[in-house]
């Protein structure tokens, strides 16, 4: 008798690890082209240090330096003057994916989910075989580790090639070097661009930048003082879903669960936890390990029942209007420049800020659409602009009003560059390769109440601008008719040349007794620097506004089709 | 005729000399014109005519009207010259001198049209007095009648006989101030239709009736009106007018003939026909001789609706008041052809003579 199939099949089920499902669905994390991966590969880097700095509270200052090693290589070195990292955990956070400290906490930071370096790690060793190597030093007083670090694919684990002590001249900071296929082109989604634009949202980080045709390009801070440090918060039960809650509830060290919610949940006292449980039909002294499923699901309905207070929104950080003005200042030369942040609001339970600044006019086009630079904690987002929910608000704001025209549903035309920033402890992205913010209705609402407050800014600029062309162009019409009037009575009244032109004087005066003086409404802009402008702009005719393009740009990239179903179905299950 | 008269020129020199001072004296200049529509006449019941009513309109100089000042100005200029040179133009030559204006041009006829007609009611005068004629014609004529014209190049008196023009007709010139008449016909017949106008002159009624025959074509032409006004005054002969049986033919035809317009309110006064009484087609007429109808459209209830609310000379008259509700309720009209219904000279056998022999009956 033949053995049942399901012995046979059984053979080959196993556990995938997570790191091999990641070297095969690169895509997921941003580097399913060349070009992207470089742009991927030192966005995470940078993103690391700064979020470091700013935990440690370091003003920062960060070297990239990108070598064309030929052949499509590409030798990346990203070093800091952060806090470095305690020898021990040089390996877990270089070379293990999804070990990271952002994930557990809500607070404003540029990574989230401890993926992205050695996500970076991964695809430099998938693609050229060569190890990454670290440097870190935590302080003057203590030696310099240095790693050579690769993946284990199938159990997620660090391979340490090399582990030494070196010297090192920094006081304290962390510096990696990866190799890796990629290739470089200029544009508005090249890293050129990217470092750009972080230099605009954070005026505070001296970037120094080396790209592969050795240019260093310098982006010196514009201000001296850091923001103010991410807060961190507890999460809001409103934001919290069944498997979470199951999670928490089995970590918890409350010995109640009345206690377990003033513990972990922030705006949460006594009073309200007793409500969640009576709500529940719980006791408040029953302890944490009791509940079961159906309890907590009764839980997770009481919270949703029960008045509680938002969370606390002194947590967020934004950019601030005059900032985003000033950064918006340096990159466009236009006309016109107004910005606005406006009150926290919350999704979920997270809190979150949107900030919007426009740039108008000058040598902007004016028959094409309008630009958008997105940011999401202060980082730019390059890719997927279809895809995310700024893209989507601007496209649902009625332009018109404000003096551009828009066709139903798209995006507006006219010589407009947007700048849109969210900042929260908590950003939904799409996908894990960061590129487009989620859908949430609450999030698309602010983002349209931002960018009518600053649009009714523009609209009352354009119309003023209107108003002025108007005086000017009625003035050159009474100009125009103010001898015929003068011909035409001279030509009644039979009067001399030099009445004629006592006439055309005095009509002058009439017609223009009443009317104000001609403004040039346009603003001054000093800040303007047109070298920095320049920077990213080489090349753009192979830029791509959405992921379709991306795919299928047949420059011989080695791009896997971004998958769109799969993504979507990663993003539930992760 | 008017155009060797100083007066019109005096007056535009006065007008011109005030907009002059007023300039120097560095304050707004103004062309006050009377406003031309309904709303600004009355209904004179003594002198049978639209007369004007204060209402006037002031074209201030300011930016936004300066082009339209500029305009009329030249306009003001381009009349002075056409009476001092003993010429006319007609609107449509005025509108080609403008081309002359550079930026100050008219661009359609419309507007220069406008301007002119600015410009004669500012003079309070008829268009023809300030040196700019019409291109429309007046009308035709038929029937019991002299019209003694001049020779354009000798001066010569012209006489014609309206009695020979066979199965055709006399035109009313575009001025008809210059003409005198002789008749011995007893009474003037206004037609609307150039139909109804052949088959009478065909059948020569005029001989018949001993009548002159009008055909108005329509709405009558300033001309036309005159020309009626001249011949009833001079030789003491009642008008009788024979239109459609409508409210257009009643509201416009009719009333303009009769007490003229509202755009020419400032010169009604001799550019209509007070007697003129209405012979038909009346609503009872419809009822009476059994005539085809047509229903009454949406507009025709309008037209009515309407008279019967802002017309100053149907206000004023009950019988027509009573005319065009009975025409409301019936809710049809009828043409002046229904009468062929009866045979193609039923108008001329019995209709007419029928209609004529009671006087009295007719509309006012």
């Amino acid at each position: 008798m033949e053995q049942p199939i399901a012995h046979e099949m059984a053979k080959r089920q196993r556990e995938i690890g997570v790191a091999e499902f990641f070297s095969r669905n690169r895509h997921l994390l941003g580097f399913d082209s060349k070009r992207k991966a470089l742009l991927t590969t030192i966005k995470e880097a940078v993103d690391n240090s700064l979020d470091a700095c700013e935990e440690a509270e370091i003003l920062p200052e960060i070297h990239v330096e990108v070598i064309d090693m030929g052949s499509d290589r590409f030798r990346v070195i990203v070093e800091d003057n952060g806090p470095g990292i305690v020898k021990k955990q040089i390996p877990n956070i270089f070379a293990r994916l999804l070990y990271g400290s952002k994930f557990f906490k809500l607070a404003q930071s540029r990574g989230q989910q401890g993926i992205g370096i050695s996500a970076s790690v991964l695809y430099a060793q998938l693609t050229t075989g060569k190890p990454a190597r670290i440097i870190s030093k935590i302080s003057p007083n203590d030696p310099a580790h240095y790693y050579e670090l690769k993946i284990d694919t199938q159990k997620n684990q660090p391979l340490i090639m090399t582990d030494e002590v070196k010297e090192w001249s920094k006081e304290h900071g962390t510096r990696i070097e990866l190799d890796l296929e990629g290739s470089y082109l200029g544009g508005s989604q090249s890293m050129d661009q990217y470092l750009k634009q972080t230099a605009i949202v954070n005026p505070h980080v001296t970037l120094i930048y080396t790209n592969p045709k050795a240019e260093q390009l310098i982006f010196p801070r514009a201000v001296e003082t850091a923001p103010p440090k991410a807060v961190e918060i507890k999460p809001h039960p409103y934001g919290v879903e069944l498997g979470t809650l199951m999670d928490l509830l089995r970590a918890t060290k409350a010995p109640s669960v009345q206690s377990f919610f003033v513990n972990e949940f922030s705006r949460v006292g006594h009073g309200t936890a007793k409500q969640i449980c009576q709500g529940a039909a719980i006791l408040p002294s029953t302890k944490p390990a009791e509940i079961n499923r159906d309890m907590a699901e009764k839980l997770i309905k009481s919270i949703q029942a029960t008045k509680i207070v938002a969370p606390p929104t002194d947590c967020i950080s934004p950019i601030g209007a005059e900032l985003l003005e000033k950064g918006l200042k340096k990159e466009i030369n236009a006309e016109f420049y107004c910005a606005a942040t406006r009150p926290p609001n919350v999704y979920r339970g997270n809190p979150f800020v949107i900030e919007a600044g426009f740039a108008y006019g000058g040598e902007q086009l004016a028959d094409k659409s309008v630009s958008i630079y997105r940011f999401a904690n202060r980082v730019p987002l390059l890719y997927q602009q279809g895809a995310c929910a700024s893209a989507k608000a601007v496209m649902s704001t009625n332009w018109r009003s404000y003096g551009l025209s828009q066709s139903q549903g798209s995006l507006p035309i006219g010589p407009l560059t947007i700048a849109i920033h969210i900042a929260s402890v908590w950003v939904p992205f799409t996908s894990e390769s960061k590129e487009a913010i989620a859908h949430y209705p609450e999030i698309i609402r602010e983002m349209r109440l931002a960018l009518q407050e600053v649009g009714r800014q523009l609209g009352s600029y354009i119309s003023k601008k209107r108003r002025m062309h108007a005086e000017s162009k009625k003035r050159d019409y009474i100009q125009t008719y103010i001898p015929h009037v003068s011909d035409a009575l001279k030509e009644i009244l039979g009067f001399s040349d030099s009445d004629k032109e006592t006439v055309e004087k005095m009509l002058v005066s009439i017609l223009e007794k009443h009317r104000g003086e001609l403004k040039d409404v346009a603003m001054e802009n000093t800040e303007y620097n047109e070298e920095f402008a320049r920077i990213g702009k080489g090349k753009t005719s192979d830029d791509d506004d959405g992921e379709e393009r991306s795919a299928d740009n047949g420059n011989g990239e080695d791009c896997k089709a971004p998958d769109k179903k799969k993504n979507a179905g990663y993003q539930q299950t992760l | 005729m008017a155009k060797q008269q100083s007066p019109v020129l005096v007056n535009l020199r006065e007008k011109a000399e005030a907009v002059y001072h007023k300039i120097l004296k560095k304050q707004q200049p103004e062309l006050d014109m009377p406003l031309r529509a309904l709303s600004n006449v009355k209904y004179d019941d003594r002198g049978g005519y639209f007369e004007l009513m204060g209402k006037k309109k002031a074209r201030t100089l300011t930016a936004s009207t300066v082009k339209t000042f500029a305009q009329t100005l030249r306009m003001m200029a381009l009349s002075k010259e056409l009476i001092e040179g003993d010429d006319i133009a007609t609107k449509r030559e005025a509108y080609y001198v403008s081309k002359n204006w550079d930026e100050a041009r008219f661009n359609e006829q419309p507007e220069s049209d406008a301007i002119m007609d600015d410009v004669e009611a500012m003079m309070m005068v008829n268009r023809e007095q300030i040196g700019f004629i019409p291109e429309e014609k007046g009308g035709d004529i038929a029937g019991q009648m002299i019209v003694i014209d001049r020779d354009a190049d000798n001066g010569k008196e012209l006489r014609i006989d309206c009695t020979k023009f066979g199965s055709g007709a006399y035109s009313i010139p575009s001025s008809v101030e210059g003409l005198r008449f002789e008749t011995n016909a007893t009474f003037i017949l206004a037609i609307e239709t150039a139909g109804m106008f052949q088959r009478l002159v065909k059948h020569n009624y005029w001989k018949k009736a001993n009548c002159i025959l009008i055909s108005l074509g329509g709405v009558p032409t300033r001309a036309c009106r005159r020309f009626i006004r001249k011949l009833s005054d001079e030789h003491k002969l009642p008008v009788y007018v024979f239109a459609d049986g409508d409210p257009y033919a009643y509201g416009s035809i009719y009333r303009t003939l009769k007490v003229g317009s509202g755009n020419a309110a400032h010169i009604n006064q001799f550019f209509c026909v007070p007697q003129a009484k209405f012979l038909g087609v009346t609503p009872q007429d419809i009822i009476d001789y059994k005539l085809p109808t047509h229903p009454l459209k949406d507009v025709d209830f309008k037209k009515i609706k309407d008279l019967i609310k802002n017309d100053p000379f149907i206000i004023h008259h009950k019988e027509w008041q009573k005319a065009l509700l009975q025409m409301s309720t019936m809710k049809v009209r009828a043409e002046q052809q229904a009468l062929a219904k009866w045979g193609l000279n039923y108008v001329i056998e019995k209709y007419l003579p029928d209609k004529i022999k009671k006087v009295d009956g007719f509309l006012p």
